[in-house]
Order: structure tokens, then sequence, then C-alpha cells
């Protein structure tokens, strides 16, 4: 098979079930750029780690075809598959030094002596910890060894590397850092990355393309931005960023434009992933994308709601409105003079664009 | 220097009120730690009344010799004077004065412990002593004539050379028969001769048998504990009741178990003719020889070194295999190279375990030793019980007491006591 940049990795409809009788991950078949750094991201459960593990040779799938550079992986042992992963908790060797850790995948390979030495302290070099090579693991801060654990995964120049929510064990500030150093040295290297994560704001700032997983299937495969701004389906919307569902009848589709009554008034929205007439739609709303007092006839949309409850966080005030029926409807108000107006229980208008507006799939039946 | 001393004493920290930090802080403490020594007492007292204390006795026995130069009093004295190579025997004052201190002894009873003192040195004391002792009510001066007529041992230059080496307060002879050693014509230490060693021989197969039960251990609970430690709890919990089985039952029944599947009209044995790999008239001796003591002990010290390699397991995360794995090690080399590293705290500590444990064992190697698989610790319950003679089996224990410690500090040189994890 050949091997090109666009399919670099391939899932050709892969299987997994772990029992025989609920498939874990179902059908999935996903395409892997040269150079790419993708992020698996989805709740727990939902079968990215699987699919990483799948990758890297540690579980095999049940059916379908993984390939690597051209090169169907599904019998080739881990050892062979010249795969760098970064785990959970670093999996660094406890009874060896940093140095030693690094060089364990490059003494397997039977590299010479001096060759070892000199690529073990470029990439100490690399991620900033030229001087802790004598160091074990344990005398080494969080964010350290998470540095060592992401060198070594990249000493032995792997074709592919796996990350395995590798910042979880890491606080706030420190994760965030991490995010950054890690897109650097992607950038910096440009080789093929396969993160998986749970949390979102990781999962935007670093990759190219994201795959959110739910339920064993891909939900929707884009880049950050476009998952945010328009998110295929209803989980995709809730999953990514905040976001305020409303659920209604659909009326009419025509044109780029679908009417949704919801609660007795007709929205108009945006479709995008709307069954027929008569069916029903979750219509999906970024809060910040909410106008508070609108100009009448400046948008298309302009409802009555009433204030629930004010939340100040300094650059915008989180406000609870309650409209068409639903009272869990959040607006972000930017800190300016007009939220001066917003008092709680006091009615107010709210209006938004159809195009702000997704009309998605209906609500699952529960 | 003063002036440094007074800058500290200025830098000390106070509290509020003035009192330095320290001694605030001592007060505060001070209640826990008379709370945790309260707490180690009974245990502290119980172990030093019962343990220490007896142990440090039994060492103590193993050079206590007071018991000649105490009951001949007056003849030890002049016996320092006399001339051992001189080729004469002791004049006539000593043998008076041996003559009073028989007739205090016999008053006393004592003579007999005397003699049985020195019996344990060459035999033939003890009868010496006794027959003397009825005597020497009725002797009559010259004494030295009078003694060799009652025993002509008395006339032996030998007998005389022993007594004088025997009467100080302490002495090392316990310890020169347990390592086959004896004194020559002049009180000079020679090796016994070949057919009358029995301990060195002894310690040495206790060492290696100890040795070899502990490489066995590691061998069969190596798998086992990594199978345990990699299976689910539930599974996992199943199986450690199966190891731990054997702790409840008691010794003696799990070592008379091994004589009924061992012995030669045994289970075994009767299979093996059964298929036909042994002649019926050509049973396998396998039970009262060293291959009982072996199998049984392995079976009997199992668990722990099961445990201890168990618990240490248990807490090696999987990924450390699968990230060797990604990092491009084979199974092998994964396994070698960064799981096993990793148990080393747990083989120390089960073999230190079992080690220490098959060193010192009894009951087994009583029961099932038969001549070839007995150890030095059945010896010392022998000399102990049986022969009386303490003082041997106190040197002997003492002997195996250093073994242990020497081996001790082997090991924490080589793999470091710190290393060890018991759970």
């Amino acid at each position: 098979m050949a091997s090109d940049n666009k399919h670099y990795v391939q899932f050709v409809k892969v299987q997994k079930s772990y029992d025989g009788e609920i498939l874990v991950v179902k059908e999935l078949n996903l395409d892997i750029e040269r150079g790419e750094f993708l992020t698996m991201l989805g709740p727990s459960g939902s079968g990215k780690t699987t699919c990483l593990m799948m990758l890297a040779g540690f579980e095999t799938a049940t059916h379908g075809e993984i390939v690597l550079d051209g090169e169907p992986i599904n019998n080739v042992p881990p050892h062979k598959r010249n795969i760098g992963m970064v785990f959970q908790n670093y999996a660094l060797f406890p009874h060896m030094t940093v140095a030693e850790n690094l060089a364990f995948p490059l003494e397997v390979r039977n590299m010479g002596k001096p060759e070892i030495e000199k690529r073990v302290s470029d990439v100490l070099n690399l991620v900033q910890l030229g001087e802790f090579g004598n160091r074990r693991p344990a005398q080494l801060s969080g964010g350290q060894q998470q540095r060592v654990a992401v060198a070594r995964s990249l000493v032995f120049e792997p074709k592919l590397i796996l990350m395995d929510e590798p910042l979880g064990a890491l606080d706030k500030q420190l994760r965030e850092q991490m995010q950054y150093e890690i897109k650097h040295i992607h950038d910096n290297l440009g080789v093929t990355s396969v993160y998986v994560t749970h949390d979102q704001s990781e999962a935007l700032t670093m990759s190219n393309r994201i795959a959110v997983f739910n339920d064993g299937v891909i939900q929707q495969l884009a880049s950050p931005e476009a998952l945010y701004e328009e998110p295929d389906n209803a989980f995709v919307a809730q999953f990514i960023g905040e976001n305020n569902t409303l659920v209604g009848d659909i009326k009419e589709a025509s044109n780029g434009v679908c009417k949704v009554e919801v609660n007795g008034i007709v929205i108009d929205a945006l479709p995008v992933n709307i069954g027929a007439v008569g069916g029903k739609s979750t219509l999906s709303l970024r809060p910040e994308r909410v106008t508070v007092a609108p100009e009448p006839g400046s948008c298309p949309n302009i409802v009555d709601a009433n204030v629930e409850e004010l939340i100040y966080l300094g650059d915008h005030i989180r406000t609870r409105i309650s409209v068409l029926g639903h009272d869990d409807f959040i607006v972000k108000v930017p800190n300016s003079s007009s939220h001066a107006q917003l008092k709680p229980g006091h009615p107010v208008k709210v209006g938004w664009h159809a195009r702000d507006c997704r009309a998605l799939d209906a609500p699952a039946a529960a | 220097m003063a002036q440094a001393a007074t800058a500290i004493e200025q830098d000390v920290m106070v509290t509020v009120d003035g009192t330095p930090l320290k001694v605030s802080l001592a007060r505060s403490l001070r209640r826990n730690k008379l709370k945790a020594l309260l707490l180690v007492l009974p245990l502290f007292l119980f172990i030093l009344v019962t343990f220490f204390i007896p142990i440090v006795d039994m060492l103590f026995r193993s050079v206590e010799n007071q018991i000649v130069g105490t009951v001949l009093h007056r003849t030890v004295p002049l016996l320092a004077q006399w001339d051992e190579r001189s080729g004469e025997l002791p004049d006539e004052t000593l043998f008076a004065a041996l003559a009073e201190d028989f007739k205090e002894a016999t008053a006393a009873k004592t003579s007999g412990r005397v003699g049985r003192r020195l019996n344990y040195e060459k035999p033939g004391f003890s009868g010496l002593f006794r027959k003397t002792g009825r005597k020497v009510k009725t002797i009559e001066p010259p004494y030295r004539e009078a003694f060799i007529k009652i025993d002509k041992k008395w006339g032996d230059l030998d007998i005389w050379r022993l007594i004088k080496r025997e009467s100080a307060a302490f002495t090392i002879a316990y310890y020169v028969s347990a390592m086959d050693l004896s004194y020559g014509d002049s009180n000079e230490i020679i090796r016994k001769d070949e057919n009358n060693r029995i301990y060195l021989k002894l310690f040495w197969r206790t060492l290696w048998m100890s040795l070899f039960i502990t490489f066995m251990c590691l061998v069969l609970a190596y798998p086992i504990s990594y199978l345990l430690s990699t299976l689910s709890v539930a599974t996992s919990n199943l199986l450690l009741i199966l190891v731990l089985l054997p702790f409840w039952t008691s010794l003696l029944v799990r070592t008379s178990a091994w004589i009924a599947l061992l012995q030669q009209e045994g289970i075994i044995n009767d299979l093996l003719v059964w298929v036909g790999v042994v002649a019926n008239d050509d049973r396998l001796q396998m039970i009262h020889n060293r291959t009982g003591t072996i199998v049984a002990m392995i079976h009997i010290l199992l668990p722990f070194m099961v445990l201890p390699l168990y618990s240490v397991m248990k807490t090696i995360p999987p990924s450390y295999l699968r990230a060797a794995r990604s990092l491009g090690a084979n199974q092998f080399t994964a396994f070698v190279r960064v799981y096993m590293p990793n148990t080393v705290s747990g083989i120390g500590a089960g073999c230190i375990l079992v080690f220490i444990l098959a060193i010192g064992y009894y009951i087994t190697p009583a029961l099932v030793g038969g001549q070839s698989g007995t150890l030095i610790s059945n010896f010392i319950a022998h000399h102990m019980s049986i022969s009386l003679n303490w003082g041997l089996a106190a040197a002997l224990g003492s002997i195996l007491l250093a073994v242990v410690l020497v081996l001790y500090f082997v090991y924490d040189k080589i793999v470091g006591i710190d290393n060890m994890k018991l759970g």
C-alpha cells in the first residue's frame, strides 16, 4: 500500500469489543495527516483511549485495519511499531536516572554509545532539562517529569507520538504552560501526534484537528474553530464550550433558513443537521452570541425573557435568564455600562441572528 | 567564638511570652511522646523479660565456666603454680587441698556437677568424680598415693592438664568443640580427625540447604506473585487465599502430610509403581532424608516469599511494561530491565525472611530429615534437652547468630537493607 501524507495513519472500519457483547468502538474510520496534531476528545468511556491503545498495539482491533505510513500494523507487536507514547502518569522508570530513561529506547535499538549520549543530551536540551540527567525521576517536579516523558517518547525519532492524557496529574497553571510547551515541540519537530484528553480547552489550545468521541463513534472531526463555531450535532455543541439549547418542532425548512417553534414562538435558525418537517430539533446558541435589549429590527429573533441570576466574573457578567420555557439560558454580557439595566426578576428582551442559532439533531430520547 | 555564641543566643526564636520556641515545642509534644511510650511499654517489657534476657543468658552460658573454680576452690589456686610441662604430678599439698575440696563438695553434693562439666571435655570424668566422691570420706595421707589408689587416672598428667585448663571462670572450650576443634597434648588447638567432625559439616549443610530452599522459593514464588498482581482483584484474592491456606493448618499436620505423600508406601511412590516408572521393590526414598527436608521446607516457607513479592509487584503500575514495550523493548527485555529491577525490594525482603526462617528451622527437619536432612538447630535442641550440654548448645547458637549477622551485613552492603519492603 502506498503511503501518502494525507493518509499517514488510517483507521479502516475499526471495531473493538472487550466482552463480545458491547462494542466500545463502533466502526471507526479516521485518517491522520503526516505532521498533524490530532486530539481525540470525549468523555470517559467514549472509546478514545481504546483507539489510542489499538494504535499503540496494547489492544487488538476486533475488526478492521489500522495502517501506519502505508503498512498495516494490526499484527505488528508494540515494540516494532516505532511509536512513542507518553502515559498518563508518565511511566518513567524509577530505578533509572533521567538520562538512563532517555537512553533506554536507544539501547534496546543497539545504538552506539557516543550516538546515544549525543541524542540524550540533545533531547534534554530540547525540553530544557540539560542539568537534570543524573537525577532520579522521583527527584523531579511533576512538570519536569512530564517533560522527561515527552523527551523519552521523542528521542528515538518515532513515526508517531501518542499522548494519553499526559497533563491530567498537573495543576491548572502548570497544565496550561505544558500545553504550550508540547505545542511548541510539535511545531518545531513536525512529528505526527495523537493526543487523548477529556479536557476541551486543552484540545482547543493544542490541536490542528479534534475528533470528538462519544459512545464509540466520532461525532465530529474538525479544526478547533469549526468545532466551536459550527458543531454538527447536539452532543458536540454541548461538549465543546458553553452552549444554550432550546428544543422545538421543525415547522419549515428551505434555502438555508428553517423555522422552529419553541414554546409557541417561531425562531429562525440555520439548518445544519435536521430531520423532516414536523420532527424535533435542538437549537444551539453560544452565550456570547446573544444580544441583550437589541434595537428592534436589528435581528430576526427577538424574544421576551426574565432575568433570574447575575454572576459577576470581572470581564463579563454571566446572566441566567428564563426564555421560551427554558430557565437555564445563559447570556454573557460584556462588562460595560449596558449591564446596569439587568436586575434579577426584571423582564428584558434578548435577540440573536439566525446564523448563530444552529438547528441540530433531535435530543436523545431521555 | 564568644561573640558568635552570643549572636546565636540572640537569634533563638521565642514565643510571644518569651519562652524559647524549642522549649515550648518540646513541652507541647511531651504528652504525645509519653503516650507513645506507654503504648510501647508492655511489649517492650515482655520482649525484654521473655526474649532478650534469656538470649543474653544463653550467650553468656557459652563462655561461662565457674563451677570448677568454685567447687575446687582450694585446689585451683595451687594448680596455677603447677608447671604442666615439668612431666611431674602436682605435689602433696595440692592433693591435700583436693581431698579437702572433695570432702566439702561431697557434703554439698556438687562434686558430680564438676565431673559432668569436665566430662564434656573428656569422657570418663563423670565416673572418676563419682567414684572419688564415694571414697574420699575415708582418705588418709599421703594423699597423692591415696588418690591414685582410688583411681589410676589421678596419676595421669592429661587429667591434671585438663583440670588446670578448665579452672578459669570463663572458657572457650565450648566454641572449640563447636568448631570441630580439640586440644592437643600441650593444650594447643588442633582440628579433630575427619571422623569426629560433625558441626562444621552441619553448619555448612544448614547454610547451603537454606540458600537452596530460599532460591527454590524465589523461583516458585516469582511467577505466582506476578500472576497474582496482574489478575483482577476478585480472582487474585481467591488465589491469595489458596496461598495462605497452609498457614491455617498446623505445621505438624503439614509435615505429616508430606510423610504420607513421600514415604515408600506413600501416594507418590504408589502412583509411580502403578504407572510403571518405578519397580515395586525399588521404591524411591523421598522422606527421612535431605530430599524430604527440602521439599517440605520449600512448601512451608513458600508463603513467606509470595507475600512480600506480591505486595511489591502490586504497586508496580502496568504502564511501566507498556512504556518499555512502546520504547522498543521486546517482552523479555522489558521484563528483565524494567519490571525486575523494581521488584528487588520484594525479592530482598522475601529472601531474608525465608532464609532466616530456614536456617533456624527445627520441627520439619526433625520429623522428615532422617540422617542426611538434619540441620544445626536439631543438634542445638539435642544438646539442650538430651545431652544437657547447654554450654555447647549456646556456643552453636551463638555461631549461628554470628553467621546470620554476617550474611545480613553482606546483604546490606550488596542490596541495601533500606531497599527491603515487607508490604
